[in-house]
């Protein structure tokens, strides 16, 4: 007697634009979650073969080793002014880059900000997870007031360390930036509503209408010192009071048809 | 094509644009401004690509990302900019991408003046930025060798996929002589673009262009490379000019503007009697150690002139071994030396020279 077959519906797979490969992200890192929604953009879309990635320096520095698309690799905060060169001289090309909060808030700041000003046609995808995870967890720009980090052991002190930076609020006051918003990856209904935001600020590009930005809140929960789940709580009840969720700015093009994310 | 009367900045950016160049990203910053004003008119006139950054920081980094595409790609800039791209010249060295650059050096350090130097002698040929890197390093004394020297870069740099760094200064990038540009190079089409440029992964694989190899045996591997490439460098690019040297006892080194200089002072020195010539490196890296071993088997002693404290004659003093006297004359900050200043120099070696038997001089 045989078994009678069982019939397969593929409901999940690997995007192509990611390769088959295991990261070196630490544990409940959200990392993997955004390479992962970009990966899936890319293929929605169909434009892995045009598209250019520029890598940070940071924990995503070996970002180009999880995407299967071409990737250059930056110095650190430099992404922006290096995705400036491929993008002029390849403007039919998707270009775009990948930084962290250090690189892109503090060593990176003059080069993020003139991206914007230039209203330069690339995307750029901010992980904000509040600490430096590289280097194992000294203060980033976006440290919140009174967290506890390896270069503020005491905690963030403003009178002595200054205030977090808020890049959507402040980039968002750019007249080149056509696509300023932040979401979250704490939980699956955040994660949707990222995905969809990086799906605009890709589709941004495309249309040629400038500087596209997503921040997305990410945990470090090595760095922060807890477990992946509390990371993730830690996110909503620290990091999302600090830093609100929203569309900072949509270029009337897009929020025409913005899918109500 | 008939000579012209031509600016040098000018002249070197529009011997850029004839070699094909795509892009330039740049900053403005005197002594060089005129080249950024002059792409900035003419580049976008080609329907290529012009920026000006924000800085010297970001030019360079633009400069890298054009350059991973696959195009012609340069930018200009003068000492304290110079100094600002140092990190990104490091990252296009450690990623064996083809650029392009001006230093139109002036007087320093910190922010100094305008005014002629070659102050930059040992950033630029030594390498300048972190890691074990060498540029190839070209140093013109006339407006025609900028032009030729420009236009010739953007083949060097793609042969060896490397940098290559013209090193001016402040008067060659003023002056105005009569010069003859070259004819107009096509672009390179979007598709005849290398094989490792990111194009996007259409039909292959990806291409990586990166600086990183985290594994030291993996980063040693990548510097032989580039030491590999290094030597076949110095192999096959030394350049130099000599003047009255077949006879001559005593020999001024001397590169660029101050190696016109020398020329003035050679001429009226030979009025005097003295037997002298120059040797003026062109190509800085690699440097002529050859030759200048040659002439120090040749000549009683040696004078080094440079608008600086003393750089070049370290490389001088490193060819000639001991066998000679060498003798270091130098400007600083922005002064540059008079013919008849060196011719005194010239003399006064002349003098010691007499007083001793040849021989011994050796």
């Amino acid at each position: 007697m045989t078994e009678p077959a069982l019939s397969e519906t593929l409901v999940y797979s690997r995007p192509q634009a990611l390769r088959p490969v295991h990261t070196h992200y630490c544990p409940g890192c959200t990392h993997g979650i955004a390479h992962r929604l970009i990966g899936e953009v890319i293929d929605e879309m169909g434009i892995r073969e045009i598209t250019i990635g520029v890598a940070p320096v940071g924990c995503s520095v070996f970002a180009y080793n999880y995407f299967n698309l071409d990737f250059a690799e930056a110095a650190h905060g430099r992404a922006p002014a290096m995705a400036t060169g491929l993008k002029r001289v390849s403007p039919g090309k998707i270009v775009f880059t990948y930084q962290g909060d250090g690189d892109l808030a503090a060593i990176g700041m003059s080069e993020i900000m003139h991206v914007a000003g230039r209203g330069e046609n690339i995307t750029t995808i901010f992980i904000n997870n509040a600490i430096y995870g590289m280097t194992s967890g000294q203060m980033a720009p976006t440290t919140l007031p009174g967290q506890k980090t390896t270069s503020t052991p005491l905690g963030r002190d403003v009178e002595v360390h200054g205030f977090p930076l808020k890049m959507c609020e402040i980039l968002s006051q750019m007249d080149g930036a056509a696509y300023i918003v932040r979401r979250s990856l704490h939980d699956p209904a955040n994660i949707r509503k990222a995905k969809k935001a990086l799906r605009q600020a890709f589709e941004v590009q495309r249309q040629g209408l400038g500087f596209a930005m997503v921040e997305l809140l990410s945990s470090c929960p090595t760095n922060w010192g807890i477990s992946a789940e509390a990371a993730l709580v830690w996110i909503e009840e620290h990091m999302i009071p600090a830093y609100p969720l929203g569309d900072y700015k949509v270029h009337p093009a897009i929020a025409e048809k913005a899918p109500g994310s | 094509m008939a000579k012209e009367l031509l600016e040098g900045n000018v002249a070197f950016a529009e011997a850029a644009v004839r070699a094909g160049c795509e892009a330039y990203f740049g900053y403005p910053i005197t002594p060089q401004t005129e080249a950024l004003e002059h792409m900035a008119k003419r580049m976008p006139e080609l329907g290529r690509v012009f920026l000006q950054a924000e800085s010297e920081v970001a030019a360079v980094n633009m400069v890298y990302g054009a350059a991973c595409a696959g195009v012609r790609v340069m930018s200009s800039s003068s000492s304290p900019g110079v100094s600002l791209m140092m990190e990104g010249l490091s990252y296009i060295a450690g990623s064996e991408v083809p650029v392009v650059l001006v230093d139109v050096m002036r007087g320093g350090p910190g922010l100094g003046n305008i005014a002629p130097s070659q102050g930059d002698y040992n950033q630029i040929v030594k390498g300048g930025g972190h890691g074990d890197y060498r540029p190839i390093v070209l140093a013109p004394a006339t407006v025609q060798e900028l032009i030729d020297l420009t236009f010739e870069a953007f083949d060097l740099a793609e042969k060896y996929r490397c940098i290559v760094i013209i090193l001016a200064d402040g008067s060659l990038g003023q002056i105005m002589e009569p010069a003859e540009l070259p004819p107009m190079r096509p672009v390179r089409k979007a598709e005849e673009r290398p094989a490792w440029a990111l194009t996007g992964a259409r039909g292959r694989e990806p291409n990586i262009i990166s600086s990183i190899y985290i594994d030291p045996v993996e980063e040693e591997k990548f510097n032989h490379i580039l030491m590999e490439k290094t030597s076949r460098i110095e192999a096959n690019e030394v350049r130099y000019k000599e003047l009255l040297l077949e006879d001559a006892e005593i020999a001024i080194v001397a590169f660029g503007t101050a190696g016109r200089i020398a020329q003035s002072a050679v001429k009226a020195a030979r009025e005097e009697g003295i037997k002298v010539g120059l040797f003026r490196p062109v190509s800085l890296f690699p440097y002529p150690f050859e030759r200048v071993r040659a002439l120090a088997e040749n000549v009683r002693s040696i004078l080094v002139l440079e608008m600086n404290g003393g750089q070049m004659v370290d490389d001088v003093r490193m060819g000639v071994e001991g066998k000679v006297p060498v003798r270091f004359y130098g400007r600083m900050g922005g002064m540059v030396p008079l013919p008849d200043e060196v011719l005194d120099e010239v003399r006064k070696m002349h003098r010691e020279t007499m007083a001793e038997p040849a021989e011994a001089g050796r």
